[in-house]
């Protein structure tokens, strides 16, 4: 097994208000094997035995699954692999003596914590405005008294995938939410359950996108080309559709 | 320390509805009156706090993360069990009470078990209402899918990712409320020390991560959700920022703990690929409904997998257990593997693996019906290892994974410190020495949906609670105490990273207190955890300082209370003197190296009071004694 040598350029920022800029830090002995978060830590180990500031950066399963990583890595969201998420990405996708350059996901909706952690409470405040299925505890059905198309689940599934991690939002030039609000509308919209509430929510959702501060959808496709779970721009479409539905 | 269960009388089958119909209400405008603090947004904590909020209690949830929505249990995959019988199988209530508390090896309490199996139904109902896509038949309906320790097909699942999709549906209902403005949500926020007035919980004290700050919530009553304590090995499956801070504290201000010892230790992970590694991989247990593990028979066998002739692999679960096969209990298929690696059999780089193998299953179902069913467990596997397991066998090795002890509660899933409620993974409740797969899901939301909404209810109208302001002493003296602990761990400023000392922990609990235990390696692990506690003390090195954003320090702190809980963990397995579901005591074995119950001295659930670390852990063993009034005491036999 062969290790190598990474040059990395990493953003620097002590908080919101201060400016950040970019350190550069070479980092030897790095294995193939290593997740990428890993080799962040093994810097973070370095650094922290020469005296100075580890770089902050978001993570809980390392596995794909709970959306807290979010770094872009080269200029793109989560980094070179398709469907991937920052912390599933391993350094076998890179080569001895590359340089890699790692910023955080940058949107004004997004603010910066410190260095490559921001604030992502936008999403849930998205949510809290129509994301959810008004049913009181105790108060379902039986459960197969709803029967859903094998081919409708399936799609709700797709959509309900998403991780929230907002790569979506730090790969779109004009920084928009359209992904991710699309997906949770398209899950619960295509839902018999959640007829009730699709115009209410529908509405609510995408008006409470705007008051964020997320920029509009120019269909870019960015945001599927980086999705980790890969959400499908046709959510977007079915969140306009509804919302027109919804308005008039 | 008085612990009294409070199981109530009668029919197994009626103690739950008989002590609903007992328990007091409050009026609607009563509740809007009463604080409850929910720790935890994970499937128990978002639920509960969803369900008070419904029921009109004003709540104030916490969590270390940024969401809610990223708790833990987000990366739950397999399924979830309820006794629906919606595949006509013989399945029933009863059933799943019996394989539960059989699963579990008799170390949980009948009463408690029943009531999981029986809420267990209104968790899919609720479910289901709220969007959760579950995995569908072509009519419609709800498909299941099986899962070890159990000969039905009991197991709802949405692909590989039911945890995901349950804890959204959760967290969404919990938003729902955050929208209502009867809870409040706190993110990063971590839960530092439970605070107590006149012996009763009555507010915490955090840390807002971000600014570093510390801080005051009062409450009529605490609710911890804060998950399992598996990362005490440093490596295991959970989640990175799962700890045991908040549990530890509430066990040093007076709570008991529970069965420390009892650690899942999942048979089905991605192996240890070197020293950097930071966290195991699970492949979903339901791999084995269609995989076949294997080793070579010969020691010295150097040819690919694929090459090895169906007579020179030993297909060992198939051949020592023929009724379930690779399906039995987590417990008995994570000691198998150790036991053919440590006989020189084990595959791979370290020989610490074994295979998992789905070219029969290919063979039979086609590779298409396989991929439809696993195929995202199949890309993470080859994302991280390289190997493709469509052509050639999984490498799989058991690794830590669940943590069926915690905080001691009686049947209304209170601790001993009154008003301090204890729900999902953090508690001790259901799953006695073993848990079988699906049912942490099913027991963190019944908590939270089903149970814990009631039984605090009923606290809170029977008890008196006069208004505490955060201004009290007792405020005061633990926000005092965590500061402390920061500042002390801020000053060392010594050589080795916290991130060596919580290896160095880990390597100590998996060799000794990990999947098979005994008298001597328990005595050396509680001298060599002693010793790098005060090494620790004295040479931690906490990088910069507690006012800000500092992921390092947050570490620091969970490390410092590993160090703890380790030895309580040591000391309890080596107080149990048997052999009984995860807990493997070498001493204690059957000839065929099966576990060795001891009913006799051992029916008992181990509850630790603590009094004090002074170089030891100095702590006092409370034993409840279970009594099995409903089903009959039996060796477990999976053969
Ligand atoms: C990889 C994996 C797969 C699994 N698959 C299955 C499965 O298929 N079926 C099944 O039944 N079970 C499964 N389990 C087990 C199951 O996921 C967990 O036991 C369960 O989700 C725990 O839920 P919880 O609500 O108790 O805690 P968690 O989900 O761990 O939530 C803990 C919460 O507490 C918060 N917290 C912790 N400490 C503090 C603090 N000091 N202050 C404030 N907040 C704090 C965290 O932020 C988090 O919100 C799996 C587990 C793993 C690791
Ligand atoms: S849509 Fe994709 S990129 Fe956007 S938040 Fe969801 S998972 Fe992340
Ligand atoms: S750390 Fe959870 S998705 Fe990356």
């Amino acid at each position: 097994m062969s290790l190598m040598t990474i040059n990395l350029k990493v953003w620097r920022q002590k908080n919101a208000e201060t400016p950040g800029k970019f350190e550069d830090y070479k980092l030897d002995g790095v294995s193939e094997h290593m997740s990428f978060l890993e080799m962040l830590d093994v810097l973070n180990e370095n650094l922290i035995k020469e005296g100075k500031d580890p770089v902050e950066f978001d993570y809980d399963c390392r596995e794909g699954i709970c959306g807290s990583c979010n770094m872009v890595i080269n200029g793109r969201a989560h980094g070179p692999k398709h469907k991937t998420a920052a912390c599933q990405l391993h350094m076998r996708t890179y080569n001895d003596g590359d340089t890699i350059v790692i910023e955080p996901p940058r949107a004004a909706a997004f603010p910066i914590i410190k260095d490559l952690v921001v604030d992502r409470s936008a999403f849930d405040r998205i949510i809290e405005a129509g994301g959810y299925i008004s049913v009181k505890t105790g108060a379902a059905p039986e459960a197969n008294l709803i029967p859903v198309p094998q081919d409708t689940s399936n799609e709700a599934f797709d959509y309900a995938t998403c991780i929230g991690c907002g790569g979506c939002v730090a790969a779109c030039p004009n920084s928009s939410a359209a992904l991710f609000t699309g997906a949770k509308i398209a899950h619960l919209n295509s839902l018999p359950q959640g007829q009730p509430e699709r115009d209410k929510r529908t509405v609510a959702m995408v008006d409470q996108m705007a008051k964020e501060g997320f920029g509009d959808c120019s269909n870019y496709a960015e945001c599927e080309a980086v999705c980790p779970v890969g959400i499908s721009i046709s959510s977007i479409a079915a969140m306009r559709r509804d919302y027109i539905k919804a308005i008039f | 320390m008085k612990l009294d269960p409070k199981i109530p009388s009668g029919p197994l089958a009626e103690k739950w509805t008989k002590h609903r119909n007992d328990i007091h209400l409050l009026s609607p405008n009563n509740k809007r009156k009463h604080k409850v603090i929910v720790v935890g947004t994970g499937l128990a904590g978002a639920s509960a706090a969803a369900s008070l909020s419904e029921l009109g209690y004003s709540v104030e949830v916490f969590s270390i993360l940024d969401s809610p929505r990223r708790a833990h249990s987000i990366a739950a995959q397999g399924g979830i069990n309820a006794a629906k019988n919606y595949q006509n199988d013989g399945d029933s209530v009863w059933r799943l009470f019996y394989d539960t508390i059989k699963g579990g090896d008799y170390r949980s309490r009948e009463a408690n078990v029943y009531r999981l199996a029986e809420v267990s139904n209104y968790i899919i109902d609720q479910a289901v209402a709220q969007g959760v896509p579950f995995g569908r038949e072509y009519g419609g309906l709800l498909d299941n899918r099986s899962f070890g320790g159990a000969q039905v097909s009991r197991t709802f699942y949405s692909r590989g990712q039911t945890g995901q999709q349950l804890l959204l549906g959760a967290y969404q209902a919990m938003m729902k409320e955050v929208h209502s403005g009867r809870v409040k949500m706190y993110n990063r926020h971590e839960m530092l020390d439970l605070v107590l007035v006149d012996g009763k919980a009555r507010g915490i004290i955090t840390r807002d991560l971000v600014k570093g700050t510390v801080h005051r919530f009062e409450a009529d009553a605490v609710i911890l959700c804060t998950g399992g304590y598996g990362n005490v090995f440093y490596l295991s499956t959970n989640a990175k920022n799962s700890n045991a801070t908040a549990a530890w504290r509430c066990h040093k201000r007076g709570a008991a703990f529970a069965n420390p010892c009892f650690v899942q230790i999942h048979p089905t992970c991605i192996p240890v690929s070197g020293d950097y590694q930071s966290k195991l991989t699970l492949m979903s247990e339901s791999l084995r409904n269609d995989g076949r593990v294997w080793v070579p028979r010969n020691k010295d066998e150097k040819r690919h997998p694929n090459d090895i002739p169906e007579e020179d692999r030993y297909y060992y679960l198939e051949e020592k257990y023929p009724s379930f096969g690779n399906l039995v209990p987590r417990d008995v298929a994570s000691r198998s593997a150790k036991m053919v690696c440590d006989e020189g059999l084990g595959v791979g780089d370290t020989g610490l693996a074994v295979y998992l193998d789905f070219r029969d299953a290919i063979k039979r179902d086609s590779k298409e019906v396989i991929e439809a069913k696993y195929g995202n467990l199949f890309d993470m596997y080859q994302n991280i290892t390289d190997d493709n397991p469509y052509e050639m066998p999984m490498r799989i090795f058991p690794a830590v994974h669940y943590t069926m002890g915690g905080l001691w509660v009686d049947y209304n899933l209170m601790s001993n410190i009154p008003g301090l409620f204890v729900a999902g993974e953090a508690n001790f409740s259901d799953h006695g020495a073993n848990r079988l797969g699906a049912s942490a899901l099913m027991q963190g939301l019944s908590d939270g949906y089903f149970i814990v909404p009631y039984t605090v209810g009923n606290y809170i109208a029977d008890v008196d609670l006069p208004k505490v302001s955060t201004e009290h002493e007792a405020f005061a003296e633990a926000e005092d105490s965590s500061k402390k602990i920061m500042d002390k761990l801020l000053a060392v400023k010594g050589n080795k990273t916290v991130i060596e000392f919580h290896r160095e922990l880990g390597k100590i609990m998996w060799d000794k207190v990990g999947i098979s235990r005994s008298k001597e390696g328990l005595e050396s692990a509680i001298k060599e955890i002693r010793a790098l506690r005060d090494e620790f003390w004295e040479n931690v090195n906490v990088p910069g300082d507690a006012n800000y954003y500092n992921k390092y320090l947050e570490f620091a702190y969970r490390v410092a209370d590993y160090f703890e809980l380790a030895e309580l963990m040591a000391i309890d397995a080596l107080d149990r003197g048997e052999s009984c579901g995860c807990h493997l005591r070498d001493e204690y074995q059957t000839e065929e190296g099966e576990a060795l119950r001891n009913d006799k001295e051992y029916a008992f659930v181990s509850a630790y009071e603590f009094l004090g670390v002074n170089g030891k852990l100095e702590t006092k063993l409370h034993k409840e004694q279970l009594e099995f009034e409903f089903v009959e005491l039996k060796q477990r036999s999976y053969k």
